[in-house]
């Protein structure tokens, strides 16, 4: 903790803003009450969730080192949330509201990720900012000291509405409608602290997107997208927007739906507003699990949900926010430091100015400016790189710099013929690799690095890719270089796996007796279009063989794609079945004795286990039929996603819900040798032994998967959609990693904790 | 008027002699050694790995009352003693328990990781708290005297730019 925490009040007293200034003070005696014990853990985890102060892998003062699981002997014994030590450092996360960042702000950030946290500050796939290694007594000082350059942490995380996002070239953009700069400003900060948004079940996300067809803004994957539209009437051109609702990642992926083709630009805050209301009313609020905005929309069916958010709106008290903003629109414009200019042709650029110019510099939609992205490997950035952000971006900007959903930076309003010069800046602190946008920027999550949740090194996996791809990048054609690849720790889908052309999410499986990292392998997501379509999983593959399976799918395509077809097309046209074959050759793991790397993850010399519990007694080379019959299951859930791809929605779900049926027997025998064959008794007996005995209990989210099974087992036979199978078919293949995951822990040894 | 009694969070960075020697992620492991065998008077919590960054904070040994690194700051790599927890005593007492750490530290590391070196005669200090120690004249002429009553015999200078954290270098002949 910080000896001059106490100090930051006093003497930062006039340049925080008053009702900042009275949130934190709050925050602050939330903290001493929470000291004298008068707060209970539920309690203040939400209140400091919502000041974006969040935990971190082994907050609960265990830790394996890869033999056994042993005790952190924090200093204090004293809790801040169920099962988090006070003393365990833990995350902040800092909204930067559709990534617009000034120089200050940059300043600001390098000097607090030097002083409270390790020198990085990590930039997020929501365009927030992270700082790791952060403790709680520190928190208070670190918000004043945003709040005195204009930043909030206030509902960065917990049930709120978090970090609004929008295109990074929002405003430059030579496709968008208009610029939503403006409306994301203004939704933030007309939502942020909004009675109406402090009692949601779970978390709810906004975007806007300048246009419908390039992806930056990925709406489809919202709770609430925006995009830009207009519509002519009586002569004049009238600007709204066409709202999506209801969509989102995490274990239960779901396109968002058409609310309205054309909500009106003044429209749109009271609409937001609306859907807070009817969300935080009606929204489950037990089971956080089925808690998301999607689950309430799919429930309810877009039509009845549309009627109730409009008998809602009819009924609002009026609020002047909603349109008072709206009449700084017309002259809202960035503005440039410097004339427009061209570059020049003549003098000899830089020496690898070409390939940068080529990657990482967009020209605007305003003739002789550009915007440049700053590639940063894995959203990392340090102190005094991010002072050199802030130095050019008074030198050759007016500040205008914001951060991407990419875990990038960009640099807007560049006149062109400064290109050279900037170049010649960011190279000097390494800030020019010149592979913005290309399969080398891989995105990923924080995973098991510093994520309670991760189950495998998305980060580490990802840093690989980059490595190996940046150092081939430039030899690579444009379809196999223009591919994206994002990577998750687990289900939960923060690295957005789904929407990438080939994902990658954090699994585990037990072979030859050990727990062994692997990655689902998705492909065919589609970033385009906002975030238009999502990939399914084709199977698992051991963590350290992912970059040869990259290679492989990508040669392939490279070799037998058609004219102009894209990736998804190509994914398509070959294949789920032909996609399985394509990574068969690489799910073997090699024995231990005979390579133990595959038992470790990247990045991590410790030998690999999930939920800190150390090798499997039962390690020995026998098999068990359980390993067998699992992957059985497996292979029954992909065969469910090739009959939907074929149409046969009926089979497709059956096939779906009987993987889970089979998965539960696994199970079953497994722990009683023998196993009933009626799916009711299964399910009862699966009920009584693994759901209400909570071993089949994920640690986070609890009995979620057991009860979609159960859910699925009510409604077999009943008739589908597409959209319904396809949701059954993701509960299903989650089933089944949760199935691997119960193994796993009941194979293990007992936990060995050594002080 | 800055007490240099007032001063926390010293840290120290003892450069590495040879830091084409020695491959960084060989200290993976080690420092994984370290949190499992506790070899250090501070509780160990665990292991970030920045090497990917360019001139950044390197690898990480993430402690509670302070961190262990391979600082790369400037692309000089060296072993940074990142005091996090306030301590009792005087400035100079403070000083001392850093540069003991870090030296530890560095045996410690010289025996573990093979052929790596570190110059103990070229050293940084510096403070991480911009609020006890801005890096002005006015922190330097608080601080100048205990630093050369402390480091007798080396060259001392103040570096860095006014944004930067308070840092001297030390160089003893």
């Amino acid at each position: 903790m910080k000896a001059s925490n106490s100090q930051w009040k006093a003497l930062l007293a006039d340049r925080v803003p008053e009702q900042m200034a009275a949130e934190l003070d709050v925050f602050e005696n939330e903290i001493a009450l929470k000291k004298q014990g008068k707060i209970e853990d539920r309690v203040f985890a939400e209140t400091r969730l919502r000041r974006g102060a969040y935990g971190q892998r082994y907050d609960n003062g265990q830790r394996s080192d890869g033999t056994a699981t042993r005790t952190l002997n924090y200093p204090s014994t004293m809790t801040k949330g169920p099962m988090t030590l006070w003393d365990a450092p833990g995350m902040q996360r800092i909204k930067i509201p559709f990534g617009g960042l000034n120089a200050a702000q940059l300043e600001m950030l390098a000097d607090l990720c030097e002083e409270y946290s390790d020198n990085i500050a990590h930039v997020t796939t929501r365009q927030d900012i992270q700082l790791h290694f952060i403790h709680i007594e520190d928190t208070p000082a670190l918000m004043r000291r945003l709040a005195s350059v204009g930043i909030t942490t206030r509902e960065a995380c917990g049930n709120s509405v978090r970090n609004v996002t929008a295109c990074p070239i929002a405003g430059v953009c030579r496709d968008q409608t208009f610029d939503v700069t403006p409306y994301a400003n203004a939704i933030t900060y007309f939502l942020l602290g909004h009675p109406d948004v402090q009692s949601f079940g779970r978390k709810f996300k906004i975007a806007f997107s300048g246009c419908r067809e390039n992806a930056c803004g990925l709406v489809r994957l919202h709770d609430f997208g925006a995009i830009a539209v207009t519509r002519e009437e009586d002569g004049k051109t009238r600007r709204g927007f066409e709202l999506w609702v209801g969509g989102g990642l995490g274990p239960v992926p779901q396109q968002a739906r058409l609310y309205d083709e054309f909500v009106p630009e003044e429209e749109i805050l009271p609409i937001s507003q609306a859907i807070a209301r009817v969300f935080a009313r009606l929204g489950e609020k037990k089971n956080r699990n089925t808690a998301r905005l999607k689950f309430l929309v799919s429930k309810l069916g877009i039509e009845e949900f549309r009627k109730l958010v409009s008998a809602e709106r009819e009924i609002l008290p009026y609020d002047s926010r909603w349109t008072d903003f709206l009449k700084d629109i017309p002259g809202y414009s960035e503005e440039a430091l410097k004339p427009p200019s061209l570059l020049q042709i003549g003098p000899a650029h830089p020496d690898g100015f070409d390939r940068w110019y080529a990657a990482n510099v967009y020209r605007q939609r305003q003739q002789g400016y550009a915007t440049v992205t700053i590639a940063l490997p894995l959203g990392d950035i340090t102190a005094a790189q991010l002072r050199l952000v802030a130095d050019v971006s008074r030198k050759y900007m007016k500040e205008t710099v914001r951060s991407t959903v990419e875990q990038n930076i960009v640099l807007r309003w560049v006149s062109e013929s400064d290109l050279p010069a900037l170049y010649t800046d960011l190279k000097s602190v390494d800030l020019a690799t010149p592979i913005a946008g290309t399969i080398a920027d891989v995105s990923s999550c924080p995973g098991t690095d510093t994520c309670k949740l991760g189950i495998a090194s998305s980060r580490g996996l990802a840093g690989e890719l980059r490595i190996r791809l940046a150092s081939k990048n430039a030899e690579l054609d444009e379809a196999i270089g223009g591919l994206r690849i994002k990577v998750s720790g687990c289900f939960n889908s923060c690295g957005q796996h789904h929407v990438a052309d080939l994902g990658f999410y954090g699994v585990s499986r037990n072979k030859n007796g050990y727990t062994v990292p692997h990655f689902q392998v998705l492909l065919g997501g589609e970033w385009a279009n906002n975030a238009g379509s999502y990939g399914l999983a084709i199977g698992a593959v051991p963590s350290k063989r992912i970059p040869e399976t990259v290679d492989r799918i990508t040669g392939r395509y490279r070799a037998e794609r058609l004219e102009g077809e894209t990736f998804q097309a190509f994914i398509k046209r070959i294949g789920k079945a032909e996609c399985k074959k394509m990574i068969e050759e690489f799910t073997a793991v090699p024995p231990h004795e005979q390579d133990p790397s595959f038992y470790s993850d990247w990045g991590d010399p410790r030998e690999f286990n999930i939920g800190d519990i150390g090798v499997g007694e039962c390690a020995g080379e026998v098999v068990s039929p359980i390993d067998f019959e699992l992957v059985a299951c497996e292979r029954e859930v992909f065969e469910a996603q090739l009959q939907l791809d074929g149409g046969n929605i009926e089979k497709a779900a059956r096939m779906a819900y009987e993987s889970m049926l089979h998965g539960a027997q696994a199970l079953l025998k497994y722990k009683f040798l023998l196993a009933p064959e009626n799916a009711n008794r299964i399910v009862d007996e699966f009920r009584t032994n693994f759901y209400d005995t909570e071993i089949f209990f994920d640690p986070f989210v609890r009995g979620k998967f057991a009860q979609d099974f159960f859910r699925a087992h009510d409604d077999a036979g009943q008739a589908r959609t597409a959209e319904t199978a396809h949701q059954l078919i993701e509960e299903a293949q989650l089933f089944i990693e949760a199935c691997y995951s119960c193994y796993a822990r009941m194979s293990a040894a007992p936990v060995k904790v050594t002080a | 008027m800055i007490d240099p009694d007032s001063i926390q969070h010293i840290n120290l960075k003892v450069f590495v002699e040879n830091p084409e020697a020695f491959v960084l992620a060989d200290a993976v492991a080690v420092f994984h050694r370290w949190i499992r065998d506790s070899v250090c008077p501070e509780m160990l919590i665990d292991v970030a790995d920045y090497a990917h960054v360019a001139a950044g904070p390197g690898l990480l040994l993430i402690g509670h009352e302070a961190n262990y690194s391979f600082d790369n700051r400037e692309n000089r790599l060296g072993l940074l003693y990142n005091r996090k927890a306030a301590l009792d005593g005087d400035f100079r007492s403070r000083l001392e328990q850093a540069h003991r750490a870090a030296r530890a530290a560095c045996d410690r590391l010289e025996s573990e990781l093979g052929p790596v070196r570190f110059d103990r005669n070229t050293l940084e200090v510096f403070v991480n708290d911009r609020l006890l120690a801005p890096n002005t004249e006015e922190t330097w002429d608080a601080l100048r005297p205990g630093l050369e009553e402390y480091f007798s015999g080396s060259s001392i200078r103040r570096t860095g730019e006014p944004r930067d954290l308070f840092r001297v270098s030390v160089k003893k002949p």
